[in-house]
Parts: C-alpha cells; sequence; structure tokens
C-alpha cells in the first residue's frame, strides 16, 4: 500500500507492506542507512527515529503506523550543512568510537535536549538507557550531551 | 581542535583531538557493511547443526516450501579445501559428516532478499544420527568421547620458575603459611552492536572481492586461499561496528560461506548475521576453572610460593584457544613478585561453539583468580587486602615466572593515583543515583573494593618478529596516505595514525589519512590484536614517516634539503612521480623460548589499578555500580580522550561480566538467552560515573612512548567488584558472573542472628 | 525483515474498531506494536490480520474524575509519567512506567497493550492491582463491561476478554490519604529489563492497625496475581514484627513461580518474601 508521511521536513511516499518495519522502509527502500539495526526487537536503540517529536525504535514500527506523521530520522539532524549541536558535542568529546550506537543516541539525545535543554547527569542517563553501547562505557557519551552547547553557545562559537 | 597547525610545541599527539570518522558516524554516514547492497546482490543464510554431536546424514527441503528462486549450497561446492585455516585445520567451512556442536553450519542458502533467505534456511531440516555429546570440560581430558586427537587436549602448558614446587615445600618448612582456593569463570559474549556481516562479490578475473565487518583483513585472505584455492581475492574492511576480539576469527567463516554462495551463483553475496544467530552461533570467552595454592609468609604477607593450574574449556574446535591459554598461564599469577611457582594450563575440548578472541585473551580469567586469591590470603592471613597488595607488587627489577627482568613498573603509582583520586568525594556533576524507586534504602549496604591489573602488550615473546608487521607511507599530491591492514574498530587507529604521521612530518592532520583497508593495496601489518597496533604499528607507521621523508630528502637535489621541512621538499620535488615508502617491524631481539616459556614474554607492560564503589541490595543481591576509578599506564597518552574512552569501555565490560553476563546453555549446548533482553550487558543507567587517570611510564619502543591500552581495562573490574561485595556484606564470591542469584546465595549463607562484620578493608 | 504480510484494518473512530474486531476475531488489535513487533521478529505469531487502535485518541486520553483516574487504554508510559493527575494519585503507576523499557519503549507502549499482552512479567499490572484497578472492555454487540482486574486473567496468557472485545480503559480508584503505596521491580538490570519479581503494594492503616491490604505481584505465577493469603494475614492486625513475620510466610502458599532463563523460582519466592518484609518493615517507621 502507498504510506504517505513527512520525512526529514520533506513529504514522502512509499509503497510498502503495512506491516513492514519502518527500519526498513527507511534503510532498504529510502536508501536511509544511517539508522542501524543492533537487535531487531527494541533493545538497542540503534535504530531510534523521532516520530512526531518522539524517540521510537523504529523496528518496533510498522510503517502504516507513521502515515501522516513526522519522522526524522539521524540525516535530517545537521541543518545547512551544520551539525546539530548534539552531534558536533559527540564529535568533540568522544562520544562516538565505532560508531554503530552513534546515531541512535544523536536522536535520543536529541529528543531529551529539545524537552531539558540543561540535563544533568542522572537525567541522560535515563534518557539515554534505552540504547546501548558496548565501547564507550558512555561516561563520554553523557558528557557529550552535558556539555552540548545551547543554540546561543552555538552561535559565538 | 581539527585544523590547527602542528609545531614541534604543539603536537597532535597527547591532545584530544578530534577522530577523523567523527562527523561521519554522528550523521549516519560512514557505511557498515549492511549499509552496502551491491547490484544484483543475492542474501545469504546459514544452515546450522541442530544438535552438539551427531552424524550428518543429509539435508531435507520442505517439499511445502517455494525453492524457485533458492540456491542451497552444501560442502560439496567449497571449491578448495573444506577448511577454516587457522592454527589448526580441524573446523571446516560446511560440516560434511560430523557435527560437532549446535549451530555448527551445515549448509548455505541464497535468494533475492533477506527474508526468502531466512525462510528458505528454516526450511531446510538437517538429518543426523545423534551421538553422545561431552559438555563438561572438567571431564573432557582424555574422555573415551574423543573430539580433538587422542586425549581432547589443543593445547597444554607447563612453567616452573625459580625453585617451582621445591620452592613451596621450602617455604612451607620455613614457617609459610599454605592458602588454596579455587574459582571459576563463565562464558562471556563479546556483544559488538553491529553483528557479524560479509559481502562476497565476483570480480572479473574469476577472483572475489571481500567487503565486511572485521578486524583482520590478512586472517581472512589466509583462510580463503585455501577455502577457494587460488589467492585472486583482495578483503576490504568496511567500517566496522565493534569487535572486542569477536571479529579477529570468526569473520573468517563468515566470509567462506558468503564465497562459497558467490562463486556457486556468480552474483554478490550479502551475509549479515541476525542478532539471535550471532549469539548462539559466534565465539565467546572462555569458561575457565582455576585453582591456587600460594604459600605466604606470615609476618611480612610475602608470597613465597606458589602453584596454579589452570583448565580453560576451548569448545568444539581450537580457533586461536593456545595462544588464549598462553596469555593465561603468563599472567596467571597478577602484578605480582613469586620467586617459585609452578604453573600448570590446559586447553581442553568439549561439544559446546568454539571460544576465541576476546579482550584481554584469557588475562581476565587468570587475574578474577589471581585477586580473588589475594583476597583469600589477606581473609586467611588478617593482611589488610591493599597493604597485602603492596607488599607484593612487581618493583623495578623483579622477575617474572618466564624470567623476564621488569623495569619502569607502574604498580605503585597507579595504586596510589586511583586511592588518591578515590579518596575525593565524586564531583557533584557526575552523580548517577536519584533517590526513589522503591528500594529500601536500609537493606543498601556500600562497600569499595580495588584490584590491580598487569597487562603484556602486543604478541607473546617473538611474536612480533615473526610477523614483520610492514606499514606503508605515500604522497597523494598535497596529501599523504597511510597504508596498512590495521583497522580502526572504533578504538581510533583511523585518527591515531594520522596524527602520529602529521606530527613526523609536521602537517596539519587534515592532509594525513589512512588508506581503506584493502589487502589488495595496504601491506600486512597484522592483526589488530593484542593491544599491538598503536604500539607495534604505530611505531612501523612512525618509521615510515620518517623513511618518506628521508625518500624525499634524497630525491632532492638542492642544497640545504637535508634540513627543510615536509613541505618544501614536497613543493621542490624534481617530478611528480608517485612517492611510496616501506618500513618494517625492527626486532628488538625480544629473547624468548617457545618451548620452555622462557625469556621476555612482552616487549613491555602495562599497568592499572581500579576502585569500584558498590552498593549491595541486601534484599535482592542486586549490585549496584556507583562510581569507577582507574588509574592506568598507558606509556603515553597519544590521544587522552581516545584512550579514556577505549579504559571506560573496557571497565564496563568489565562490570558485566562481572554481575550481569550469563550466558546459560541449553541441553544442546546453545545459548538460551540468545537476545538482547536476556543476554544482559548494562545501560547507561547501570554504568557508574567513571573517571580516569593516564599514568605514562613511556615505552621506548612505542611511537611517543604509547603501549597497548586496548585489553587491560577489561582485566580486573570484576575482582573489584567482588572485593567490594565483600566489604559492603562480608558475602565472598569465586565465581563468575556474581549474579543477583548468586549473590543473595552468599548473603543468606551468612545471614546468622548475630551479624557478622564486614571484612576489613 | 518483512515481519508480516498481513493488511492492517484502520479504524475511523472507536466504533469502527469496535465493528472491525467484531468482523474480523481473528485479527490482532495492534497498540504500540512494541509486544506485537518482537513477536514477529521472532516468527512467535501469525496473525491474519491486524486492527490498528493507534491513532484512536478515545482510546488515549487520562482524566481524573471524581473517586477515580480513568486512563485510555492507548495510554503511553511517557503520557502517564508526566500526567499531573497521576502523578498526584497514582505515584507507583508513575514509578512503574518509568522503569519499562527505557524511553523508547516509554513512548510507544500503551497500558492496554500492558494488560492484554497478559505477560506475568508486565509491570503495571501489581500496581494495578494493589489500586484495584478495573477494565472497560467493550464491544460492539455488548457496549461496556467493566471487569476488575483481579478477575481479568484466566490463565498464562488467558484473559476473559472476548473475541470481540478490547479494552477501552483502566479506572484506577484514587487511593485514600492514609492508604500507603509502593512499588517495587526487582529486575534484569537498571533499564530495559524485564522483571524477576515485582511487587506493587497499598496497606490502608488506621493507627498501627491494617485495616485494608493489597499486594500485587508480577513473575511469581502463570499471570499477575494478588497474595490473599498474605493479605490476609496483614488485616485486622497491628504491623507488628510478628505480623510482618506471618505474612512474610503466608505469601508462600500464594505464589507458584518457576525457573526460567532469567532467574530461578528459588530466587523468586526468597525475593519476593524479602522485599515485601522490607516495606512492611519501613511503613514501622
Ligand atoms: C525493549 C522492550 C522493553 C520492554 N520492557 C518492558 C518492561 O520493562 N515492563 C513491561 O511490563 N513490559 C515491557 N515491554 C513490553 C511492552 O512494551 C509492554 O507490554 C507494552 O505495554 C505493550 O503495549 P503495546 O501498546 O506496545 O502493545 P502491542 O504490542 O500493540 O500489543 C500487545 C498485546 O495487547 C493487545 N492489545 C493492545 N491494545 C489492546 C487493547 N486496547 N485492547 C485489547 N487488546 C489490546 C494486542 O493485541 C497484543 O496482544 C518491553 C518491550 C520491549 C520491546
Ligand atoms: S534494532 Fe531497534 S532497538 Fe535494536
Ligand atoms: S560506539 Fe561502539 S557501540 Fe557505541
Amino acid at each position: 500500500m502507498k504510506i504517505q508521511f513527512e520525512l526529514n521536513g520533506a513529504p514522502t511516499a512509499v509503497e510498502a507492506t503495512p506491516m513492514a518495519r519502518l527500519l526498513d522502509v527507511l534503510r532498504e527502500d529510502l536508501r536511509l542507512t544511517g539508522t542501524k539495526e543492533g537487535c531487531g526487537e527494541g533493545e538497542c536503540g540503534a535504530c531510534t527515529v523521532l516520530i512526531d517529536g518522539r524517540a521510537i525504535n523504529s523496528c518496533l514500527v510498522p510503517v502504516v503506523q507513521v502515515r501522516g506523521a513526522k519522522v526524522q530520522t539521524v540525516e535530517g539532524l545537521a541543518r545547512d550543512g551544520r551539525l546539530h549541536p548534539v552531534q558536533q558535542a559527540f564529535v568533540d568529546h568522544g562520544g562516538a568510537q565505532c560508531g554503530i550506537c552513534t546515531p541512535g543516541f544523536v536522536v535520543a539525545a536529541a529528543e531529551l535536549l529539545a524537552r531539558d535543554p540543561q540535563p544533568d547527569a542522572i537525567t541522560i542517563r535515563e534518557a539515554l538507557a534505552g540504547n546501548l553501547c558496548r565501547c564507550t562505557g558512555y561516561q563520554k557519551i553523557i558528557d557529550s550531551v552535558a556539555r552540548t552547547l545551547s543554540g546561543d553557545e552555538e552561535a559565538a562559537r | 581542535m581539527a585544523g590547527a597547525g602542528t609545531t614541534p610545541d604543539d603536537p597532535y599527539i597527547g591532545r584530544g583531538f578530534v577522530r577523523a570518522d567523527g562527523p561521519a558516524k554522528v550523521t549516519g554516514a560512514a557505511l557498515y557493511v549492511d549499509d552496502v547492497r551491491p547490484r544484483g546482490c543475492l542474501y545469504g543464510a546459514t544452515v546450522r547443526s541442530p544438535v552438539a554431536r551427531g552424524r550428518l546424514k543429509g539435508l531435507r527441503r520442505d517439499p511445502d516450501f517455494d525453492w524457485t528462486d533458492v540456491v542451497i549450497a552444501t560442502a560439496a561446492d567449497v571449491p578448495g579445501e573444506n577448511v577454516i585455516a587457522l592454527m589448526t585445520d580441524d573446523q571446516p567451512v560446511l560440516a560434511h559428516d560430523e557435527l560437532r556442536h549446535v549451530t555448527e553450519p551445515v549448509a548455505l542458502v541464497a535468494a533475492p532478499t533477506r527474508d526468502r533467505a531466512l525462510a528458505a534456511a528454516r526450511h531446510v531440516e538437517v538429518l543426523y544420527e545423534a551421538l553422545e555429546p561431552l559438555f563438561d570440560p572438567l571431564k573432557a581430558a582424555d574422555n573415551p568421547i574423543r573430539i580433538f586427537g587422542d586425549d581432547n587436549i589443543f593445547s597444554r602448558l607447563e612453567m616452573v620458575h625459580g625453585d617451582g614446587l621445591d620452592g613451596m615445600a621450602q617455604a612451607e618448612a620455613a614457617g609459610a603459611r599454605l592458602v588454596r582456593g579455587s574459582y571459576a569463570v563463565g562464558l562471556q559474549e563479546q556483544l559488538y552492536i553491529e553483528p557479524q556481516g560479509m559481502i562476497a562479490q565476483p570480480r572479473e578475473d574469476g577472483g572475489l572481492t571481500i567487503f565486511g565487518s572485521m578486524q583482520c583483513p590478512y586472517y581472512i585472505v589466509k583462510a580463503l586461499k585455501r577455502v577457494l584455492g587460488h589467492d585472486r581475492l583482495n578483503v576490504v574492511q568496511a567500517v566496522t561496528g565493534g569487535g572486542f576480539g569477536g571479529k579477529e576469527e570468526y569473520p573468517s567463516m563468515v566470509a567462506a560461506h558468503a564465497a562459497v554462495l558467490a562463486l556457486k551463483t556468480g552474483r554478490p553475496i550479502k551475509l549479515i548475521y541476525r542478532r539471535d544467530e550471532d549469539l548462539q552461533a559466534t565465539t565467546k570467552r572462555h569458561p575457565a576453572f582455576m585453582t591456587y595454592t600460594t604459600a605466604v609468609d606470615p609476618a611480612s604477607g610475602r608470597i613465597l610460593a606458589a602453584d596454579v593450574d589452570l583448565l580453560f574449556d576451548g569448545g568444539a574446535y581450537n580457533t586461536l584457544s593456545p595462544v588464549v591459554l598462553s596469555r593465561a598461564i603468563l599472567h596467571a599469577l597478577g602484578p605480582y613478585a613469586v620467586p617459585h611457582a609452578r604453573l600448570n594450563a590446559r586447553m581442553v575440548a568439549t561439544h559446546t561453539p568454539p571460544n576465541g578472541a576476546f579482550r584481554g585473551f584469557g588475562a581476565p580469567q587468570v587475574m578474577f583468580a589471581a585477586e580473588r586469591h589475594l583476597d583469600r590470603v589477606a581473609r586467611a592471613m588478617g593482611f589488610d587486602p591493599v597493604a597485602l597488595r603492596r607488599t607484593n607488587l612487581y618493583r623495578d627489577g623483579d622477575v617474572t615466572p618466564s624470567g623476564q627482568r621488569l623495569f619502569d613498573v607502574a604498580s605503585l603509582e597507579v595504586l596510589d593515583r586511583a586511592l588518591a583520586a578515590a579518596e575525593a568525594p565524586l564531583p557533584p556533576s557526575m552523580v548517577a543515583t536519584r533517590p526513589g524507586g522503591g528500594q529500601a534504602a536500609g537493606r543498601r549496604k556500600a562497600g569499595r573494593g580495588l584490584a590491580i591489573a598487569w597487562h603484556g602488550c602486543g604478541f607473546t615473546g617473538n611474536g612480533e618478529a615473526a610477523l614483520a608487521g610492514e606499514a606503508d607511507v605515500s604522497i597523494d599530491g598535497h596529501h599523504v596516505l597511510i597504508h596498512t591492514a590495521s583497522t580502526d574498530i572504533g578504538q581510533g587507529t583511523d585518527s591515531i595514525f594520522p596524527a602520529i604521521v602529521a606530527d613526523v612530518l609536521g602537517v596539519d592532520v587534515q592532509r594525513v589519512h589512512n588508506a581503506p583497508h584493502d589487502t589488495a593495496d595496504v601491506p600486512d601489518s597484522g592483526p589488530t590484536v593484542a593491544s599491538r597496533t598503536a604500539m607495534v604499528v604505530g611505531r612501523v607507521v612512525e618509521q615510515a614517516a620518517h623513511s618518506l621523508l628521508d625518500a624525499l630528502r634524497a630525491e632532492a637535489q638542492w642544497p640545504g634539503a637535508e634540513d627543510a621541512d615536509f613541505d618544501t621538499l614536497l613543493e621542490r620535488r624534481p617530478s611528480d612521480a608517485p612517492l611510496r615508502v616501506r618500513a618494517r617491524y625492527e626486532d628488538a631481539g625480544a629473547e624468548w623460548d617457545p618451548e620452555t616459556y622462557r625469556g621476555d614474554a612482552y616487549p613491555t607492560y602495562g599497568w592499572s589499578c581500579v576502585v569500584v564503589d558498590v552498593e549491595v541490595d541486601t534484599d535482592t543481591g542486586e549490585v549496584l555500580y556507583r562510581r569507577l576509578v582507574q588509574a592506568t599506564d598507558v606509556g603515553k597518552a597519544l590521544n587522552p580522550v581516545l584512550a579514556a574512552g577505549q579504559l571506560e569501555g573496557g571497565a564496563l565490560q568489565g562490570l558485566g561480566y562481572a554481575t550481569s553476563e550469563a550466558v546459560v546453555l541449553d541441553d544442546r549446548g546453545a545459548m538460551r538467552n540468545n537476545r538482547l533482553t536476556n543476554y544482559i550487558i548494562p545501560t547507561a543507567l547501570d554504568a557508574p560515573p567513571m573517571e580516569t587517570i593516564l599514568v605514562e611510564y613511556p615505552f621506548a619502543g612505542g611511537p611517543f612512548g604509547a603501549k597497548g591500552i586496548g585489553e587491560i581495562p577489561h582485566d580486573v573490574p570484576a575482582p573489584a567488584v567482588a572485593a567490594a561485595i565483600e566489604d559492603a556484606t562480608g558475602a565472598v564470591l569465586d565465581r563468575l558472573p556474581m549474579t543477583p542469584e548468586a549473590v543473595l546465595d552468599a548473603l543468606e549463607a551468612r545471614e546468622t542472628p548475630a551479624e557478622t562484620p564486614g571484612a576489613a578493608r | 525483515m518483512m515481519t508480516s504480510a498481513a493488511p492492517v484494518h484502520t479504524p475511523a473512530d472507536l466504533a469502527d474498531a469496535l465493528a472491525l474486531r467484531a468482523a474480523h476475531p481473528a485479527a490482532w488489535l495492534l497498540a504500540g506494536g512494541t509486544d506485537i513487533m518482537v513477536y514477529l521478529e521472532a516468527h512467535a505469531i501469525d496473525p491474519p490480520a491486524f486492527i490498528d487502535l493507534w491513532g484512536l485518541p478515545e482510546l488515549r486520553g487520562v482524566d481524573s474524575r471524581g473517586d477515580h483516574i480513568r486512563v485510555g487504554a492507548c495510554a503511553d508510559y511517557t503520557t502517564l509519567i508526566d500526567d499531573p493527575a497521576v502523578r498526584a494519585h497514582l505515584p507507583p503507576l508513575v514509578e512503574a512506567a518509568r522503569t519499562v523499557g527505557a524511553r523508547q519503549i516509554q513512548n510507544r507502549g500503551t497500558i492496554g497493550g500492558n494488560i492484554a499482552n497478559a505477560s506475568p512479567a508486565g509491570d503495571t499490572m501489581p500496581v494495578l492491582l494493589a489500586l484495584d484497578a478495573v477494565l472497560e472492555l467493550q464491544s460492539a454487540a455488548r457496549g461496556l463491561r467493566a471487569v476488575p482486574l483481579a478477575d481479568f486473567y484466566t490463565g498464562y496468557k488467558r484473559t476473559v476478554m472476548a473475541p470481540d472485545e478490547l479494552i477501552a480503559a483502566v479506572r484506577i480508584p484514587k487511593p485514600a490519604k492514609a492508604d500507603r503505596l509502593h512499588f517495587r521491580k526487582v529486575g534484569t538490570r537498571l533499564a530495559q529489563s524485564i522483571s524477576k519479581v515485582v511487587l506493587g503494594g497499598r496497606l490502608r492503616l488506621d493507627g498501627d492497625t491494617v485495616t485494608e491490604a493489597r499486594l500485587g505481584w508480577g513473575s511469581v505465577a502463570a499471570t499477575p496475581v494478588r497474595s490473599p493469603k498474605a493479605e490476609a494475614a496483614l488485616v485486622g492486625q497491628a504491623l507488628s514484627p510478628s505480623t510482618i513475620e506471618a505474612a512474610v510466610a503466608a505469601l508462600d502458599g500464594d505464589i507458584t513461580p518457576i525457573d526460567d532463563v532469567r532467574s530461578t523460582a528459588g530466587y523468586r519466592v526468597r525475593v519476593a518474601g524479602r522485599i515485601l518484609r522490607s516495606w512492611l518493615e519501613s511503613l514501622r517507621g
């Protein structure tokens, strides 16, 4: 069936089986491979995207359920060739190692920062507990989010 | 930051320069194997043995399944030898007669979509005659059920140091006290977040290109030459989503399978493991059973002699097990000077999926035992655990069990630095607990534990000399390329090598890149393992950069060229002919006898002290991590941010090993908890705030003094946790993992009407 | 991977959903999909069709109505965590919601899905049992009926819900001021964790005498259960050490846990008793 939704700000239509995973539609049909698959069952968060502003595991969403929704993937975070502040912070503070978990983390962190621009460490840990990372031990990821610059600081850079 | 110039006063090395692949990774642009879809590719899937041991009788295709677009390959389709060449030739590409472990690959399918391929694999039934399996490693040696050789022992090592057991007898006669303990550890999964995956693409010349997730491209070249029967192949590393040893040898298997299907179909094959398949089929950390007897001087606490017995379970095939055993025996006494010792180690075969490389490579197992044993000595003889360690730690000039004299030993400094840091309160900005959650605060008991590691950097003995790893550096216009087979699996090789070369040449790091790790181009710099890449290959790369300068100077015909800088030399080159230079590992003349295990076991050692704070919930046995401090000797921190990141990631893997990462096997030896919902690795909420202190005792053989740091962080978090649990509750745990179930048992064993005080710190 | 080729019916409103439910009794209701998609990935189910409830506003609201709070079946955990009335009156439900999976699951999983999925390890049911929650089951043919959650489960993954019914809402009585509430989850880790034992508790005290006791449990039987024997050991008694020990002892007769890949029956029995004792002791001040 034909599914229409907004993807990274642009209207999008795909032909897909209704129960196809949003993850596969993004990766295979739309060739947006920044969203990763680490488990296929909601545990690792590597497939995190924003649906109407909320962080969701795209491996658990049948594509039929995003009809009419706003979907944002890691590819849609950077604006005008500039990294999203949290992406920049991951680059600057060692938040990414092997990087397979990183798209999921930056998307989940973007959701957090949108509702709480200055989260403390425990808030960050709670918000990112649905994303597994095996490389960093999380400390540099927490640091990256905590040190993400606000819009003003970013502009002053 | 990036873009800053480099001068002798302002080098990249030693600073937190940003990683080269950072932007691609945070934007999702980095291409992992599953992100690539060659035109016309088919998808592969693997049919696996349903039994631990059996005789293969054939395959049966479900007659109700639509097979029209499915190709099946079996052992008969392997063009060359049906073997995965590694240390011994015991493991087949596809089983042909004997089934030796559950999940052993038996057949392959290819189909136009991944769904079809996976469905087809599920509809192939493996027919077999079941035979009685052997699972118990303690009964494996000399068992009438034969798996390997005539005694089921993959390898056996013995070391005698000083007067060996005579030393023990003398010490005892002189009044030393004997303390004996047994320790055991279970399987652990690497759990890289990107599952195994490989693409095999037919080449025009009838050969193959292999592209995928891997640590060691030349391992795959070596294995596939025999599988294919020719060497028309090149192996290219994709961006790799973690390895931790799990992508050291296993990718050869995945690549061989993709290759067999590609040859049979003439099409590119993409073979990506499902997570549940990856967990059940691929290698894990070896379980071990370890018994220590030590003679200890009751007055001073000095360990005078030790008798150590190690039994490791290799699983059904040999893989790299002998090397794991070698590292285990060499690290078995921990970072402590013991004048007399006898050490015995055996690696046995069982009908379980083969165990293999995993960060630490045998060291985390034995150092759990060594550190727990020291705590046992402290407990039994009334010593303070920290003081006891201080008494026995290696110092400059001490001699290891292999007879190696140690210099620049950082053991005491890492101990003092970690203790001092842990004394300071945790910065409020790092606090990671929230009140509430329903837990009764009164039921929580806090404790602190400490453990110390040493870790030999690089290959054992003359391994590097035998390998003689090579690296090239070349000029590409204005840019410089580094050509090695040393992959970046997250640890930052693709950023560290360019920084080394940029500093040698005095250029902006933006102009220096690692060339794609493609065996058609790069020389064999050796595998990305054993904490050797930055230290050993980094040094070769450093030398290659110097050779490049030398080559430029040699071709310059003008006066003053010998003092000119790189850019001037480049500008004034007589021609723009390609220039590529090679450097090779220079043998420092390590003296090592692989027969007697005497000599310089490793070129140098790293040292680390880990302090862990826990709270134990005495209602449930849950262990909550509150803080982890580590002080680690890294030689020289080439990049402090990357170094700390490595150490922190390794430490968390060690905490998972300590309390949550249990592998539960069913009655066929298959992992029952083969999903991320029940193989429990820590989340950000489980992980403690971590403080990492980089101690620098430079190693002359490493670039800028760097030592390998990849493995040491995994070595002793687990015994530190055990000590912290003991400190908090008095409960003694000598087995891993220390699950809540095990902790509760230990707590209940102690629960007597009279409250027993906690063990001394 | 393609998880299912089955068609999905998308009702326009609740009435439409009930009509579809009646017309397609073998179809599965689909809410947040956090259970269903996992089953599909594991090839554990193969439904002929789905009826998608996710987009129905009638099923999503949370209303505070006099003596109870009515939570629409498709309310997700994040909504519960953020809802002022739920926060004010039902703190243990907020606690429970905060321990479900982690943020991504909380953003998608629903309370109705948790209840209907009927896993013995579901985290909200012990609290809802303790709070005397009542389910609104609705069908096109028979309209609305109210079923106490305590009567909903009939066996492992079995419920009294008829094939043409769905859960429309959960009605949760607001606890009295004197009620002591409790939630305790013992899981495999601190997030993304399936429970080994869960306790939801509500105790009404008159002075130090227990006048009402509700103990809801997860992962200790084939369904979420209350523990009538332990509750009976408490009611009418002063909350003394001996009462507490009697309740803990009685609990053994209420629960029948099993060994599974996550834990053992023995651990669950011991831990259930220990966390009950700790809570009750903490109430003695
Ligand atoms: C990674 C992960 C972690 C999880 N962690 C937890 C946890 O910590 N604790 C916990 O309890 N659960 C956990 N779950 C399970 C799951 O998230 C919850 O059970 C969730 O509440 C299910 O809701 P849903 O809307 O997603 O259900 P769905 O998957 O949409 O449906 C589940 C079942 O309920 C039925 N159903 C849904 N809505 C209705 C309705 N209104 N009326 C009748 N039947 C209905 C469906 O037909 C199906 O049988 C976890 C799941 C994942 C993937
Ligand atoms: S792939 Fe979706 S959560 Fe792991
Ligand atoms: S950076 Fe490798 S898993 Fe997170």
